[in-house]
Parts: C-alpha cells; structure tokens; sequence
C-alpha cells in the first residue's frame, strides 16, 4: 500500500493530476450540493457536452482548447439558467436539449475535422496524461476562489437553496446567487473534464453530495461530508486506476459508487435503530 | 398606528393586470385576511407587499419597517421535502435580513433564533432534520423563522394547506397567540370560514378588491354568505 503511494507521487504527471483532481473535487462537491437539492443535477452534464462541442471546435480550428470552451461553457450555463427560470422549458428538459444539442454539434465537428482519434476518446472519457503545469496553477486558483466565495455567501447559498422566495423576501438578490453557482459550476467542468471526460465528469458533482445526505440531516453535515467524501474517493479512484491500469475517470466514479451504496446502507440501519439525526 | 398602506395598487403579469385597485391599511395588532377564489390575484398581491413583483401602478408603503423586515412563511415546495438541514439552521436562516454586510451570524441572531424556538414549542425538535418532521412540525420551523426576520408582521401563504384538522386547529391557534402578543399578520387564504374566525380584517379579492373592512362588516355581505353558505355567525 505503503509502496504503491509512494510509487504514484514519483510521477510527475500523476502528482499534477492529483492536484488538479483533488482541488476539482472539492469544488464540485461543495457546488454539488446547492445543485443537487435544487433539482440541477444535470447541469454538469449538459455543461458538460457543450464542453466537449466547444473542445471538438477548438480542435478543428487550431485553437487552444481552455480559450474555447471556457467562455463556451460560461454563456451556455447562463443560457440554462435563463432558459429554465423564465420559459416554458422547465430545467430538466432544458438541459436535455442542450445537452444534446451540444453532443451532435461536437460529433458533427469531430467527423468532418479529424475523425474519431485518440483525443477525441480522451475528451470523451478523459485522460490523466491531459494535465499541463498550466491546469494545475488554473485550477488552484479557481479553487481558492470558489472556496472563499462559498464561505463568505455560505449562510445566504443555505437560505437560497432551501427557500428561494423567502429569501428573496428577506432581501437576498437570489438571481445573482443563482448565476454565480451557474458561473462556478461551468469553470469547474471545463477544468475538469479533461482528466474526468465529458461524460463522467458530473459524476464529482452529484455523487459526494447525495452520498452524504444518506446518512447526514444537517446541512453544514452534508457540506463537510461532501468535501471530505469527494477527496478521499478522488485519490482513491486514481490509485486503483493507477495500481489496475483502468481509465482514470471511470475507476473515481466506480469509487463514489462504492460509497453511495454503503452510505445507502449505513442510512438505512440509521433508521432503523431509530437515531433519526 | 398604521405599519403599511397600500393606495390603488395595481399588478401585472406580461401586461396582464391581474389585481387591479387595491388600497387597505394595515395597523399594528392587525390580524387581516386575504380571501378569494384560485386566481383571484390574492398571491400576487402578497408577492407585492413582500416586493418579490412590482406593482404597475399605485403605492405599498411602510411605516417603521422596511420592506424586507417581513416574516414570511411561503407555501413549502418539493425542494424542502427531503431537504438535509437541522431545525437550528432553518429558523437561524430567517436572521438573514440585509441589515448590514455580515458574513457570518453573530451571537445575537443565534439568541434570537433560539428565543423563537423556545416561542413556538419546538425546542425539543432542535438538532433534528426538517426532512423528519410532520408536516405541523414543518409548518412551526417555518413560522420561527419568519418570527426571525421580523417582529412586527408576518405574511402567511395558505399555512394550513395540506394539514390535517387537528394541526391545523394548532397552527391556527398558534398564529392567533402571537397576533394577540401584538404581531400583525396578513395570511393569504382560501379557508373563508377561519378567515372570519381569526382575522379582524377581511379583504376579499377577485382581481379587484370586492370587499375590504371589519370582519363584522363582512359576515352581513352576500358575498360572505354565499361564501360560507350562511352558517357563520360570529
């Protein structure tokens, strides 16, 4: 075990997908939270095809792919929002047709470019060779942003996602809290998703957070598990894929899969003993 | 002692009036019910006391309070259901007023939180998950919050909507011991009959106010009658 660690951080690729990793999932699970009990579970995934569409396009046209997809993603999460607060389209079909929308644009783009290669499957599904020494200092910093601004507006994200009207009554300018976590949320997929792959990715954002909502009934509880859960399934998904030669993305979702059920579990005998936290 | 006015108010959805000419004052100790009929426009006018839509034309005033100093205890939505958040961190939310830039809670908002606990009977409730409690029990989380947020009127949105009769004779109750205490409230029903029960106040809507006044007034109109099919005499 010892020597499997040790083995793992003398690569210097891997201590930087770590590092990206671990700040990701600690971002993700904290937005993970917010998203999932607002019923915006899927925003991670829409976002995420559009994601792919907009690595597909930069692709083709020679161009960097973070330039891309970052403000892609960016307005196309604000579109979401837009759409799903103020039309007939309500969020969950709203990401659908996004969503899909993207995919097909992605592999239209990708056919006529440069056919089904290599980095088409790692955008797909990710890649931990994806890091540059550029990613890692992008990624620390938009952790420590998004890590500071969840702590100063903690109490008003609680207020906002537990009763938006009422918050909105007390004062709070919910819409602008709305279109952070949206802001929040697209940067953190686009960094992600190049280790995570497009199609896994949103997995960092759903599964801490509901994972932890088994067991905990507090939402301070809930938040602190999800961080905790989402690093520690992170590292441990990377060592499996690391030890068993498996894609680095899949082995972390299979990881906060493990967890979920014996969270599942764990909940459920909470129940019935009758310790109702 | 008038703590809020409202003069010709008028509202709309996309360019469709949906409350037209509403004026009532409402003093301190006031207990007034908003009644009428699904669409009625009863909803969207409380949305505009709270200053969630804005009136297209007239003028909500406030005397002592501002707008956001409302305890506010709108209808639950399926969010809140199995929502993971102690009974603690729900009522210490309704300390959120924009009263200053503070990040953080300070120690009074947890005294004040803690005092509306112990007020409305729920202590033992605390440390418990809202997702675990009753609908009654959900309902008085709710109501200390919005004692949080203000201790001089409160807004009720249909608050015995899915209540079984016995939590609803509680709530009821409950709500009257706090206007007697001298809390106004304004609560938005359908429920004529506890509306003339409780309120000293009634203003019956339908898109336009059809009647605003005394609740003695009320109960010799016909529209009260027919409302209540006659059996209400108070």
């Amino acid at each position: 075990m010892l020597d499997l660690i040790k083995e793992l951080f003398s690569y210097s690729f891997i201590v930087r997908a770590l590092m990206v990793g671990v700040m990701v999932a600690l971002v993700s699970s904290l937005l993970g939270v917010s998203l999932v009990l607002k019923r915006y579970s899927m925003i991670g995934d829409g976002l995420s095809h559009v994601g792919f569409a907009s690595l597909a396009i930069a692709m083709a046209l020679g161009l960097a792919p973070l330039q891309v997809s970052i403000p892609t993603v960016v307005l196309a999460a604000f579109l979401l929002l837009h759409i799903s607060e103020n039309s007939k389209i309500k969020g969950d079909a709203a990401i659908a047709l996004i969503s899909s929308s993207a995919l097909a644009i992605g592999v239209i783009m990708v056919a006529v470019t440069t056919g089904m290669n290599t980095d088409v499957c790692n955008y797909m599904f990710g890649s931990i060779l994806a890091m540059k020494i550029s990613d890692v200092f992008l990624s620390i910093s938009l952790s420590i942003v998004v890590l500071i601004l969840y702590i100063v507006f903690y109490n008003k994200i609680f207020a906002i996602t537990f009763d938006e009207s009422f918050a909105r009554a007390t004062g709070i300018k919910a819409g602008r809290y709305n279109m952070l976590i949206a802001l929040l949320t697209a940067l953190t997929i686009v960094i992600g998703m190049r280790m995570m792959g497009a199609l896994l990715i949103s997995s960092l954002i759903i599964f801490p957070a509901l994972t932890s909502m088994r067991v905990f009934g507090s939402f301070k509880a809930v938040v602190v598990c999800s961080a905790i859960l989402s690093v520690s399934c992170f590292f441990i998904g990377i060592a499996t894929s690391f030890a068993f030669s498996i894609p680095a993305g899949a082995s972390v979702v299979a990881v906060n899969i493990i967890t979920f059920i014996t969270f599942t579990v764990i909940g459920e005998l909470k129940k019935r003993v009758g310790v109702l936290a | 002692m008038n703590i809020l006015s409202c003069t010709g108010v008028s509202m709309a959805y996309d360019s469709h009036v949906v409350v037209s000419d509403v004026s009532f004052a409402l003093e301190a100790g006031d207990y007034m019910v908003i009644v009428g009929e699904n669409g009625s426009g009863k909803s969207t006018l409380m949305k505009g006391l709270l200053g969630l839509i804005k009136p297209i034309s007239g003028k909500i005033e406030f005397y002592g309070l501002n707008q956001y100093e409302i305890g506010y205890l709108p209808q639950q939505t399926v969010v809140q259901k199995d929502f993971p958040a102690s009974v603690f961190e729900v009522v210490l939310s309704g300390c959120l007023t924009t009263k200053g830039s503070k990040i953080f809670y300070r120690r009074q908002d947890k005294e004040l939180a803690q005092h509306n606990i112990a007020r409305l009977g729920i202590d033992a409730l605390k440390r418990k998950s809202y997702r675990n409690l009753s609908g009654g029990q959900q309902q008085r989380v709710l109501l200390a919050r919005a004692l949080c947020a203000s201790e001089r009127l409160i807004v009720l949105d249909e608050p015995v909507n899915g209540l079984d009769p016995i939590m609803t004779g509680d709530l009821y109750s409950l709500i009257a011991e706090l206007n007697h205490a001298g809390l106004a409230v304004i609560m938005v029903s359908h429920d004529v009959k506890s509306a003339v029960q409780f309120g000293n106040k009634i203003l019956h809507m339908e898109k336009k106010p059809l009647f605003y006044g005394a609740k003695e007034d009320y109960l010799h109109t016909d529209i009260c009658k027919r409302m209540t099919g006659g059996e209400i005499y108070a």
